[in-house]
């Protein structure tokens, strides 16, 4: 009944033109957040509207969309959903009608402003995962800086003029690289579709060169070592809202860049120079763990935290290379992609459920620093259960999501080379330490601080909040087969995509 | 001459009259009822746009032997002029009331600069062009003059003339040489001759001088020195006027010149082009990091603007010029609406040029701070807006003439460029108004009108640039 609408139009462009009520609605009363509220519940329908009309079976685009937009440059406003797109979607909708839910007693400057912009991120991030051609995604992509840029600026902590223009200046400075990557692959291919470009031959040569352009553009994106530095930062001074859509989203976003264009256009220089990404993945797993192990700040820790839960993603989705070509060995590929894919999904819940942790604590006390906390669990019981099992989620406990994802790509990435997956499974024992340390100093031991005392347990709101992330991270942890099979069909194309060379 | 070369230039001919009459009849109009002489300006503009698009000669055609072309390169680039000159006398009518500069000189002058552009767009001989080139700058010193009580304008306008006379005296030096290789002074026979001409020494000698002059007028590095301080020192009014319409003009004159002219010698002028474009780019985009008044700001970068917009004649394809044009044609509107922006909370005692008033905008004035950013982002090239596409057409352009190197060089600058851009945005958005700092009450309604419609044209532009851009193709017979 659905496929021959224009939902994925729909699921762009209500939010964006959403935001416009919710300006007229202004500052005063509840008007904006009702209909900010209003508008991100009717985007998350509309995204369930996908699934009934979904055919999880099919590796090709669904609910495609092709308009043409520039007819001298064959520039199409093409739009479609695959298993990981949609999954990626789903989990854009779903996270913002919870950020709207956040901010509800939060955020209590310009209300109107804060929640249009977060509505036209949402539509611009969906946009992302939708975009089958790749100017069109190249204008969502950089177009998203605009309205997180702003939020980061006027939402923000102390420093959070620095933080914003870091983070703007550091990732269009990646993503401009890749501008001229796809300029030069549009004369050889004669189109931006992203179909095109990844059936057109490339020589060795050419390929390495967009192989780092793309890699600059996504790793500044997801983002790796060494080209982290803008997140914690970034992190830090956002107001909740920013970090919750910042961590659980835009991160993703990069991930996602890696399997659409690097994977598929230049095959052969990914699998050339994989072990650069399999490096740089391993010194965020294994590396920024540590730092995290060190911070003080709450958000810095899960910042980091963020880093090297991200590390597995790009190291499943690259470890696919040796495991297709050098190995011949498709089904441990399909499983490392599959993992990292989940690790994307689960990971967007628990580093939402673990800001929005963070930001029920510091609407209280104000401060982000730990040693301001102590014994929270005497006075916010409720808040104690709901932060304990994010932190379990955190560090992979089996039964919850985040364990999923890290395990599969272990297993992967044992197939290929055992060194590797060791180093790999050093998460488990880092993740626990920083995670619950983290626990143990705030919500466990003496009350130190006597404004803890003090602190009231979560209200309703926050209650819906952290509860629907809770119960995304158990489902997809005890059951993450729907999850898995919806992303089975694309991967399995993509891996067969791997093995063809196009030198 | 026969009739139809009178038809071919109706449209120029009416503005002639049109100023003339209007000379006259400001004359006899009391302070009072100026806004008369205003109405009347926009209505000549209008006029003469409508006779340029389907007037009689619509189709095309050149007259006086060569001299003057109309073809829909200069058709285009003429319907843009005469529409930014309309977009800045509604913007400067409010500005110049309050400062005692609402006078008919004014609009005479800017009218007859763009008569100048005109002419210079249309240009087929070395003649025309200098023609056209002068009637608009010496409009343009005596404008950027208008306030003669203040220094910095009488200083602004000496400056501009003198390194205004030494631009056209190389201009002319070139032109000079050149028909001293080529012994004709038609820019197609030029063209012809200069294949065969016994001293290819002499021409490209005049070439370098072409190019000297031509970037004296657009601005490039590195001789830019007057722009900043021209810019700084003319009233607003002035300024939004400079900075806007003669960048058109200015492309028309380069493609004449370079193209039309000097076609044969693209290898040699390729690279003085490539050198002046690096330059503008990093001493545009550097400098314009440390200032602190937006005017200057804007001033700088232009420079950088410039070198972007030379990058698109490097190409020296049809389709490079085309990117070139759809620059220029997206340059003009956004910097039309930049310093429309400075005149909108400009009043009286007040001028609003300093980049520390527009603290805190957007907590006086939303929408306005709204539009200021579309501005911004729009001239540091952020998709979707109208700016990212202009530059990601040169960029192809550059890409396709096999300078790789060139659009890397490019976008390293519009890197450093966006600091300075988004530092605007910061102060409106991030920064807190200053307490004793006035709400914005603009009560000229045209003006609010029109500079939102602009300023949303950006993002339209944006999201629609399909048709402009074919229409821009079309020009270079695409």
């Amino acid at each position: 009944m659905f496929a021959n609408w224009p939902l994925l139009s729909l699921l762009i462009w209500l939010p964006i033109l959403g935001a416009v009520p919710v300006l007229l609605a202004g500052d005063r009363g509840n008007g904006a957040r009702w209909t900010a509220l209003l508008v991100a519940l009717a985007t998350f329908v509309a995204s369930l509207g996908l699934l009934p009309g979904f055919d999880s079976g099919s590796a090709a685009m669904q609910f495609v969309e092709n308009h043409t937009w520039i007819a001298a440059l064959k520039v199409n406003y093409h739009l479609g959903v695959d298993g990981i797109s949609l999954a990626l979607v789903l989990l854009t909708s779903f996270t913002s009608v919870l950020i709207v839910i956040g901010a509800w007693g939060s955020v209590e400057e310009r209300v109107s402003q804060y929640m249009a912009a977060m509505l036209v991120l949402e539509g611009l991030l969906i946009g992302v995962f939708c975009a089958m051609d790749a100017l069109l995604f190249y204008v969502f992509f950089e177009g998203m800086l605009i309205p997180m840029f702003i939020l980061i600026g006027v939402w923000g902590g102390p420093r959070r003029v620095y933080a914003t223009l870091k983070f703007f200046i550091y990732t269009f400075f990646g993503s401009i690289f890749m501008l001229v990557g796809l300029i030069y692959l549009y004369f050889k291919a004669g189109s931006f579709e992203l179909a095109e470009l990844a059936r057109v031959g490339l020589s060795a040569r050419e390929q390495a060169w967009l192989f780092f352009a793309f890699l600059i553009a996504f790793a500044i994106k997801v983002p790796m070592w060494p080209v982290h530095t803008w997140l914690p930062d970034a992190h830090v001074e956002a107001p909740t809202g920013g970090s919750v859509i910042l961590a659980a989203i835009m991160l993703k976003v990069g991930g996602y860049g890696f399997v659409r264009f690097s994977l598929p256009i230049v095959p052969d220089a990914s699998h050339t120079y994989a072990w650069v990404v399999i490096a740089m993945s391993l010194v965020a797993v294994i590396y920024i763990g540590y730092v995290a192990l060190v911070q003080e700040d709450m958000k810095k820790l899960i910042a980091y935290s963020s880093i090297a839960h991200m590390g597995f993603v790009t190291l499943g989705l690259f470890i696919a290379l040796a495991l297709t070509r050098d190995l011949n060995n498709p089904a441990a590929a399909r499983l490392g992609m599959q993992g990292a894919m989940v690790q994307m999904i689960s990971h967007g819940f628990v580093s939402g459920a673990m800001f929005s942790c963070v930001g029920v604590l510091y609407d209280r006390l104000h401060s982000r620093m730990i040693r301001d906390y102590g014994g929270v669990v005497n006075v916010m019981p409720v808040f104690a259960t709901f932060m304990v099992l994010f932190a379990m989620a955190n560090c992979g406990l089996p039964g919850t999501s985040g364990f999923v994802g890290e395990f599969m790509v272990i297993l992967a990435a044992f197939q290929s080379n055992p060194w590797v997956a060791a180093l790999a499974a050093f998460t488990l024992i880092i993740g626990a330490a920083y995670t619950l340390w983290l626990v143990k100093r705030v919500v466990f031991g003496e009350v130190t601080n006597p404004k803890v005392t003090k602190l009231d347990d979560m209200n309703p709101r926050e209650k819906i909040v952290l509860g629907s992330f809770a119960v995304a991270v158990l489902v997809f942890g005890i059951y993450p087969k729907p999850l898995t099979d919806l992303m089975e069909a694309p991967i399995a194309q993509l891996v067969q995509q791997l093995l063809l060379s196009k030198v | 001459m026969n009739s139809h070369d009178l038809l071919l230039l109706l449209p120029e001919s009416f503005l002639t009259a049109a100023i003339c009459v209007l000379l006259v009849l400001d004359l006899f109009v009391k302070q009072s009822r100026r806004s008369l002489t205003h109405y009347l300006s926009i209505l000549a503009l209008a006029v003469t746009g409508w006779l340029v698009l389907c007037g009689p000669g619509a189709e095309g055609g050149s007259a006086f032997g060569g001299m003057f072309l109309r073809d829909s390169m200069a058709t285009t680039l003429k319907l843009f002029v005469l529409l930014v000159s309309g977009l800045v006398f509604v913007y400067a009518r409010p500005y110049l009331a309050d400062r005692q500069l609402f006078v008919g000189e004014y609009y005479s002058l800017c009218l007859f600069a763009v008569l100048g552009m005109l002419f210079l767009v249309s240009a087929g001989s070395l003649v025309m062009v200098y023609l056209g080139l002068e009637l608009l700058a010496l409009s343009s010193y005596a404008l950027v003059g208008l306030n003669r009580d203040s220094p910095l304008s009488s200083e602004a306008a000496m400056k501009y003339f003198v390194l205004g006379a030494l631009a056209s005296g190389m201009l002319l030096y070139g032109m000079s040489m050149i028909y001293g290789a080529t012994h004709t002074l038609d820019l197609g026979k030029i063209h012809a001759a200069a294949a065969t001409t016994q001293s290819p020494g002499l021409l490209r000698f005049g070439l370098v001088f072409l190019v000297v002059g031509i970037a004296f007028k657009f601005g490039a590095a590195p001789f830019h020195m007057w722009l900043p301080d021209v810019y700084q020192g003319s009233p607003t009014a002035v300024t939004v006027f400079i900075g806007s319409a003669p960048k058109l003009a200015a492309f028309g004159m380069a493609y004449r010149l370079l193209e039309a002219g000097l076609g044969g010698l693209v290898v040699h002028w390729q690279e003085m082009l490539a050198v002046l474009s690096v330059l503008s780019l990093a001493i545009g985009n550097i400098a314009a990091i440390a200032q602190t008044n937006l005017k200057r700001m804007l001033a700088y970068s232009t420079i950088s603007h410039v070198g972007f917009l030379f990058l698109g004649l490097i190409g020296g394809t049809p389709l490079a010029y085309s990117a070139a044009m759809f620059y220029a044609i997206s340059y003009a509107l956004t910097a039309a609406a930049a310093f429309g922006m400075i005149l909108l909370l400009a009043r009286a005692g007040f001028e609003a040029e300093e980049i520390a008033d527009f603290r805190g905008l957007n907590q006086r004035a939303p929408w306005y701070a709204f539009l200021m950013s579309l501005v911004m982002f729009s001239l540091a090239g952020v998709p979707p807006l109208f700016g990212f596409f202009a530059k990601l057409l040169v960029l192809k352009s550059v890409v396709d003439a096999g300078m790789l190197w060139l659009a890397i060089v490019a976008i390293a600058f519009a890197i450093v460029g966006i600091y300075y851009y988004l530092r605007i945005v910061k102060v409106m958005y991030f920064d807190e108004a200053e307490e004793h700092a006035p709400a914005v009450t603009v009560a000229d309604a045209p003006l609010r009108w029109v500079l939102s419609l602009n300023a949303m044209a950006l993002l339209a532009l944006g999201l629609f640039w399909g048709p402009l851009y074919g229409w821009c193709n079309q020009a270079f017979g695409l």
